[in-house]
């Protein structure tokens, strides 16, 4: 990986600046079950497309930010601070079925 | 003589004379010479030994393209002398010859060897018998490669990264990509130009890197830049490419001899260094550029015997033969010419790797016989040459002239013949790709300047396709061969010290490393230290430990979401332990949180972990907005701990605080002045005597510490090192994150269930946790004694009915229990009091007892005394 990244304190920066904490994933509001605890904690979704993920610039103001980001070609879309609301993750994926743990 | 009257735009400095040895012997040169060029000079032919067959190999591109000229300078291997710059007093050895570089005693491969020796022969024809392989491997491994790396060889260069940012950065500096760079700065662009020669005049408006190589464009449009002890990480609006186009050889027999020449090195000898190439000389080229080199020629007082300007002919067979490795004969169509120089090549193929690299389109074009770069990615321009304009149409050659007799090389670097290609066609190897990877063509150094179009045509005439169809391959960086050193950069080895290291130092002590701490191991003897502990006061620096604030009306409710206990109901001035837990419920930290207000609270860590654990509190609250702020104070603060029966009383004489039991209770925290230093203190036990952590700021640190000795000195004061606190705090069963616990184990298993409160409305980690609270633990943490006194290894195995179940995490010898103890993971099943367990202690099973209380104090009475 070697693009640059926006962080939306410090402007754009190389990427290995930052720390990459995976795509946003929606914790669940009421205690889950089994199969839902599974799906939150081990699942993820892992587009080949336009992905919402979490960064954290850990080699500048140690922020945490979105980013929408491309995987296929690391283009990156956008970047916001979260806001008050819990991130929401894109429209639910098809979750295979597998035995949970 | 072979060096000439001074030519006009010559690189030498006539003035000025240089010495370096070659082979032991004394070599003179003009400063601006290359190690190449002055051993040319001097007489020297033959540079190098060829990769396979030992043959002798002379100067052919003389512009850092190929193999032919790897020399070792000054002991780094792998040196293209045609293009380094000769310094005073410099070790040139020759490399890859077994022998001297005239009599090369492995060169017989290259005259019995050929049936024997076909591509791959070290898979086929060294396999038999198989308890010889040890044998041949040993030779192969001493044969092959190129070039031998000083092992006991210490760092002796600097490197350095350097990152820059421009408008426009133009690899090759030649005439166009000077004019695009002088463009762009007319534009007011900030322009970087990078080329691999040395400069020669000024440049207007534009910086300029040379010699400098752009060894690859990555993603984003980075380029890596090797300045030489400077790898430039360059980020360009618009990338420009002019690295122009590189002499392609003919293919045919004996092209390889001493005395074959690619025109572009002829014209570099002639001009910069005013070197005589040969005397007489035949030349075979196709485009004007090329046929420059006949006017050098005659300048430099050659002989041109011949010449064959393939656009007017193309000749239907050709050969050279020599004596010794040099060429003395060529025969055209039949026509035999006496001359000690060849100048040959084809279509001056574009150098576009660089842009396929970027995402351009490659293809073959057969109006001119070479691969041409077509659809360019966005913010990637090509200008000059490389865009395969090279001004007129040129000739274009056969493919390869073989005729079955003499060997015909299609890749000089690698030594891979035509009927080496042919052959792994022939093995159904017919695809460009895999021919590559099987016959190592373009593998070489040359990374495939010299002989990607050549085995390209040529595996399109043995498939008789067009060589458009086999296309080509992928270009990679880097596209020029890169020092690891470079790659590396500065050597960094950073280490934190706490600001009571050079006390440690002064104390003899054995330092260690945890993450990027130095601790002490032990001043001296650590089971001593521990005794100390148990009998008198010791202290010893957590000055290492993680210590945030957490501030805000929030704090409380922060916190109990984080943790899987409770701290809404802690009081100010107490303290309690806590865990941290992943959604997973895996543990991730520990450490002790204290209640310093209502809205603020001294959260401690383990010393590897205060940066994740601001990382993980930030985190949480970037979703959860809540009314909290988290400093980090880790390095405004050191911290000590001051442990042992007497270590109230040591306490008491520096404090005018209340310390008494009734008054500081096990599990308060206390502003104090000790010794006249506000200082947090914290009652908290785990080396499990009685025993305060006392936390202040960083710069009393050394006072603090020394106040404490001396006064402590009549009670036995004496500081303890990492060693003594392990032993202590297994006696007392504490677990240490990392060490006893993994990436898998959770609160329950690690026998903590207590800290659990499932009652809680919710914390991170619950509903995992509750899970395992419903099916059971896979595995438990539970204390282990041996009943021999052996102490087993860390990482040890615990053996059920002689299969692994478990695994030892911890074990010491405790002086104080005069026994062997530990901490170990074993099926539940076995988690009970007294179980016997059997652990591999030096391939022997060795039997042990479980104990799930602390083996030392198990009431806590002196913690809590």
């Amino acid at each position: 990986m070697s693009f640059l990244l926006t962080c939306p304190n410090c402007g754009p920066r190389d990427v290995n600046e930052f720390a990459y904490a995976g795509e946003v994933t929606t914790r669940p509001s009421e205690p889950p079950d089994l199969r839902e605890l599974t799906k939150y904690v081990y699942f993820r979704r892992n587009v080949a497309g336009v992905q919402r993920e979490w960064w954290y610039h850990r080699f500048g103001c140690e922020i945490w930010f979105l980013a929408d980001r491309d995987t296929r070609t690391n283009e990156v879309l956008g970047v916001e601070l979260p806001v008050a609301a819990e991130p929401k993750a894109a429209p639910e994926p098809a979750i295979p079925d597998t035995p949970a743990v | 003589m072979t060096r000439l009257d001074p030519q006009p735009g010559e690189r030498l400095d006539r003035s000025r004379q240089l010495s370096f040895t070659f082979r032991g012997r004394p070599v003179t040169a003009f400063a601006g010479d290359t190690f190449g060029s002055a051993l040319f000079a001097s007489g020297q032919r033959v540079f190098s030994r060829s990769f396979k067959y030992h043959r002798p190999r002379g100067l052919l591109c003389c512009s850092g393209g190929c193999a032919n000229c790897m020399m070792t300078v000054d002991g780094t291997p792998n040196v293209r002398v045609c293009v380094e710059p000769v310094h005073e007093g410099a070790r040139v050895e020759p490399q890859n010859v077994f022998g001297s570089l005239d009599r090369d005693f492995l060169s017989v491969v290259d005259r019995v060897g050929g049936p024997f020796t076909p591509v791959g022969f070290y898979y086929r024809t060294m396999i038999r018998p198989r308890r010889f392989w040890p044998y041949y491997e040993r030779f192969l491994r001493n044969v092959a490669g190129l070039g031998r790396v000083d092992k006991h060889g210490a760092r002796v260069h600097r490197y350095d990264t350097e990152h820059r940012a421009v408008d426009v950065l133009v690899i090759g500096g030649g005439r166009t990509g000077l004019r695009a760079a002088h463009d762009a700065a007319q534009r007011g662009e900030k322009v970087l130009v990078v080329d691999e020669n040395p400069p020669r005049g000024h440049s207007d408006g534009f910086e300029l890197v040379a010699p400098a190589t752009a060894i690859g464009i990555y993603e984003g449009g980075l380029v890596p830049v090797d300045a030489g002890d400077v790898l430039l990480r360059v980020r360009a609006k618009r990338i420009v490419v002019a690295t122009g186009t590189i002499d392609q050889p003919l293919v045919f027999p004996g092209n390889d001899l001493v005395g074959v020449m690619l025109p572009g090195g002829v014209r570099r000898l002639v001009r910069e260094f005013a070197l005589k190439p040969g005397e007489r000389a035949l030349v075979v080229a196709g485009d004007d550029r090329a046929l420059e080199c006949v006017g050098d020629l005659r300048a430099a007082g050659a002989n041109v015997v011949d010449l064959v300007d393939l656009r007017e002919r193309t000749p239907a067979a050709m050969s050279a033969s020599g004596r010794r490795g040099r060429v003395e004969t060529v025969t055209v169509d039949g026509k035999r010419f006496e001359c000690d120089l060849v100048v040959a090549s084809g279509a001056p193929q574009p150098a576009y790797s660089l842009l396929a690299q970027a995402g351009a389109t490659v293809t073959y074009d057969a109006q001119r016989g070479i691969f041409v770069p077509t659809e360019l990615p966005a913010g990637v321009e090509a200008v000059g040459r490389v865009t395969g304009d090279v001004g007129g149409h040129s000739g274009i050659p056969h493919a390869s002239y073989g005729n079955g007799e003499a060997k015909c090389f299609v890749c000089i670097c690698e030594d891979v013949t035509e009927k080496d290609l042919k052959r792994a066609l022939a093995e159904g190897f017919d695809s460009l790709e895999l021919a590559k990877r099987y016959t190592t063509v373009t593998m070489g150094p040359c990374q495939g300047r010299l002989c990607h179009l050549a085995s390209s045509r040529l595996f399109a005439r043995e498939c008789e396709v067009d060589p458009a169809e086999i296309g080509t391959t992928t270009a990679r960086p880097p596209w020029s061969p890169v020092k690891l050193g470079l790659l590396a950069g500065r050597g960094h080895e950073p280490a934190k010290r706490t600001s009571l290291h050079h006390r440690h130092m002064e104390a003899d002590a054995t330092m260690m490393w945890t993450g990027a701490w130095r601790r002490p191991h032990s001043y001296g003897d650590a089971a001593v230290e521990a005794s100390n502990v148990h009998e008198a006061v010791g202290v010893i620096d957590v000055s290492t430990l993680g210590k945030l604030l957490v501030l805000g009306g929030d704090a409380a409710a922060f916190l109990e979401r984080l943790y899987p206990n409770r701290f809404a109901d802690l009081k100010q001035g107490r303290v309690r332990y806590g865990v941290l837990s992943t959604d997973a419920g895996r543990i991730i930290d520990d450490g002790t949180i204290a209640r310093l207000g209502d809205d603020s609270f001294y959260v401690t860590t383990t010393s590897t972990g205060a940066e994740g654990v601001v990382e993980w509190f930030e985190w949480w609250n970037a979703v959860w907005h809540m009314d909290v702020e988290v400093f980090n104070v880790t390095g405004a603060l050191a911290a000590v701990n001051v442990a042992g029966p007497r270590a109230r009383e040591l306490l008491g004489r520096l404090t005018s605080a209340d310390v008494s039991p009734e008054g500081f209770k096990y599990l308060d925290a206390r502003q104090a002045a000790v010794a006249g230093v506000t200082c947090l203190a914290l009652r908290i036990g785990f080396v499990g005597e009685l025993g305060y952590e006392l936390h202040f700021p960083s710069v009393c640190a050394e006072y603090l510490w020394d106040t404490l000795l001396e006064c402590g000195a009549d009670l036995g004061a004496k500081p303890f090192g990492l060693e003594a606190q392990r032993i202590l705090r297994l006696e007392k069963q504490h677990i240490i994150v990392g060490q006893d616990t993994d990436s898998e184990s959770n609160a329950l298993s690690a026998n903590m269930p207590w800290i659990v409160k499932f009652d809680k409305d919710d914390f991170v980690g619950k509903w995992a946790l509750a899970q395992v609270d419903e099916q059971g633990d896979r595995e438990r943490l539970v204390g282990f004694e041996m009943q021999n006194g052996v102490v087993p290894l860390e990482g040890g195995q615990i053996v059920v009915d002689g299969r692994p179940a478990g695994r030892v995490t911890s074990a010491r010898r405790s002086t104080k229990l005069a026994k062997s103890i530990g901490l170990a993971w074993v099926p539940p099943g076995l988690a009970q009091e007294d179980t016997r367990l059997e652990i591999r202690v030096d391939g022997r099973l060795e039997p042990a007892r479980v104990r799930l209380r602390p083996f030392f104090d198990p009431e806590g009475e002196r913690l809590r005394s």
